[in-house]
């Protein structure tokens, strides 16, 4: 208790109650101010500068991965489908939103959030062409379609005239050279897709996701039509990672299709499956964590990707349902799990709950 | 003479050479309680398998309520009426049992994924009225005490007892079971014949229920249809299909 209320600033007496009133009743209210607590932590330094560009880029870095991996675990976690195809989409969203900024002869404050809309609605279309086909596929098979998909997508890049090939592309917005707005922008977009990924979950129709997770002939056999919820997760969680493609084109300025390998779609497939499958907490802390290790790790030169996988492997050893399972995080239970903890190293020499 | 719900003529498959089931012809009527029986691997599965549409017939057809329904998808059948459950119990064992009642409530309700995302009036009051009913039904089966358990969690009876209440949730006509008292002690059966009565007599709902359990088939159901090598060879009450000398052999090995 005491803990919630230092998160707060302190209200005014009178207030008091009305607002504990308002916080037992609504835990959305809550984790709202939460989340515009975390923004300010972080972006109030931004706006004053004491944050400089190298950090607010990690920043700006860990919210695309975000995006990114509580899209992915939206199909991975939730539909239980295994997609290794997840940076392709991400590429597709990405130089579909740098060539609407290139050519749309917008003022930059219109083309970058259309570009990134653009950008999500081309990935949700690519995910639809893949997903009609793919997903009558499970299991590995359906591992193995998507990531050749990624492949495909990486070759065509390569090989068609508008994307610059190998050579790559320029991206010009401006957005990238106010640190703050573009923070903002990240920041907002990774929090709504945390929050739609979560309302959708709860929802009758992430009911029925859920369902085919756990057994797709008994989801079909209770009258849900299963190909287009699997259709639908799919195109969603394309379409999210088109809108974290599109902040990626702004934030590294020029794009290259060897950025968008094999390579970078494990990389968000690791960070899915160390925060814990259908775990959207679990998601925000793995991909930050995953995000801001290799770069603590660079004093460690060349041991770094070994360090790096160590800790990978130490993890799945030690939890191997990832860093939540399928738990969600709230302050409620880390105020308890704490308690727990220090509760009972008193009474029989620290046995959490596992 | 009562209505028949459910009713298939000169239903066959064959998966490549083999026939496995052929000139399949029978009728459920209302509010009745058949048996499906016959000795292993006489294709029963098979014929709810095709009657929930996880195969199409080679030949034949299948009518529910005077409309035919070969070629429908599955999740369309249920919701037209027929639900079924499964001889290796397949529940969502990750979620809770209200959940897994709620899942096959949801053709009835409407709201869309955005008002769902937005958490809109219409979204809230679709979803209380779901779990108000969701409850009372797992009242009728015992099961409301543990709606917030984990289905996984819950004990083998329950187990079938929830998978039970899953296809009703979905309003059906026409219930079919295979193996519902599959693994259970004398005790369990009984109490199942008990819930079984109660469905038909509480919901009007049509049950075929495939089943080994001779005591139990022969307890509870006033029609019994016997298949062996994926043919009728017997059709009538309990006594008279006990009688049949067909289904002596078929059973025992005769000639």
């Amino acid at each position: 208790m005491e803990k919630q209320t230092m998160d707060l600033p302190a209200p005014p007496p009178g207030c008091k109650k009305r607002l504990q009133r308002l916080r037992e009743q609504s835990p959305r209210l809550r984790n709202l101010l939460l989340v515009a607590l975390l923004y300010a932590v972080f972006a109030v330094p931004i706006a004053g500068g004491s944050i400089n560009r190298y950090y607010s880029g990690i920043l700006i870095m860990i919210c695309i991965n975000v995006i990114l991996t509580v899209s992915l675990n939206l199909v991975s976690g939730f539909l239980g489908q295994l997609v290794l195809g997840h940076a392709g989409f991400m590429s597709v969203g990405a130089y579909a939103a740098a060539l609407f900024a290139m050519h749309s002869g917008l003022p930059p404050a219109v083309s970058f959030p259309l570009g990134l809309a653009l950008g999500g609605l081309t990935a949700a279309l690519f995910g639809f062409c893949i997903g009609v086909p793919a997903l009558r596929l499970h299991g590995d098979y359906l591992a193995i379609i998507t990531l050749g998909f990624g492949e495909i997508i990486r070759v065509l890049i390569l090989a068609v005239p508008f994307t610059g090939g190998a050579r790559g592309l320029t991206v010009k917005t401006t957005i990238s050279r106010r640190p703050f707005a573009f923070f903002t922008w990240a920041f907002a977009l990774a929090a709504l897709t945390a929050f739609v990924v979560y309302a959708f979950i709860h929802s009758r129709h992430g009911r029925a996701v859920v369902a085919i997770r756990e057994d797709e002939i008994a989801a079909e056999a209770s009258g849900i039509n299963t190909t287009y919820y699997k259709l639908m997760t799919f195109v969603l969680s394309a379409f999210m990672a088109g809108v974290a493609g599109g902040l990626y084109a702004s934030h590294v300025g020029a794009l290259t299709p060897v950025k968008f390998d094999f390579n970078y779609s494990t990389e968000i497939l690791v960070m899915v499956v160390l925060g814990g499958m259908a775990s959207i907490t679990g998601s925000v802390v793995s991909a930050t964590v995953l995000t801001v290790l290799p770069e603590v790790l660079r004093g460690f030169s060349a041991y770094r990707m070994l360090a790096y996988s160590i800790i990978l492997i130490l993890v799945m050893l030690f939890r191997p349902s990832g860093l939540m399972g399928e738990r969600e995080l709230s302050i409620e239970k880390l105020a308890g799990f704490f308690r727990a903890r220090f509760g009972a190293r008193r009474a029989d020499g620290g046995k959490g709950d596992a | 003479m009562s209505v028949s719900v459910l009713e298939t003529k000169d239903l066959g498959i064959a998966f490549g050479g083999l026939q496995a089931l052929e000139g399949v012809h029978f009728a459920v009527d209302e509010g009745e309680i058949m048996g499906l029986i016959g000795p292993n691997g006489a294709g029963k599965t098979t014929v709810f398998n095709l009657l929930t549409s996880v195969y199409a017939p080679s030949e034949g057809q299948i009518r529910l309520g005077g409309h035919s329904i070969v070629g429908e998808k599955t999740y369309r059948i249920t919701r037209n009426g027929i639900a079924r459950t499964f001889q290796n119990i397949r529940l969502f064992k990750n979620m809770t049992v209200i959940e897994n009642v709620k899942i096959a409530m949801n053709s009835q309700m409407h709201y869309s994924v955005l008002a769902g995302i937005c958490r809109l009036p219409s979204s809230r009051r679709e979803e209380r009225k779901v779990s108000a009913r969701a409850h009372k039904l797992l009242q009728v089966f015992g099961l409301d005490s543990s709606a917030h358990n984990l289905a996984k969690n819950l004990p083998y009876g329950k187990q079938r007892k929830l998978e039970i209440a899953r296809a009703l949730a979905s309003d059906p006509k026409v219930l079919l079971l295979d193996e519902p008292a599959a693994g259970m002690n004398p005790t369990e059966t009984n109490e199942l014949m008990k819930t079984i009565r109660l469905i038909r007599d509480r919901f009007g709902t049509a049950i075929l229920l495939i089943e080994h359990d001779m005591s139990f088939v022969m307890g509870i159901c006033e029609r019994i249809v016997v298949l062996d090598y994926g043919r009728i060879i017997a059709e009538g009450s309990p006594e008279a299909v006990r009688r049949d000398p067909k289904v002596i052999a078929a059973y025992l090995g005769g000639e």
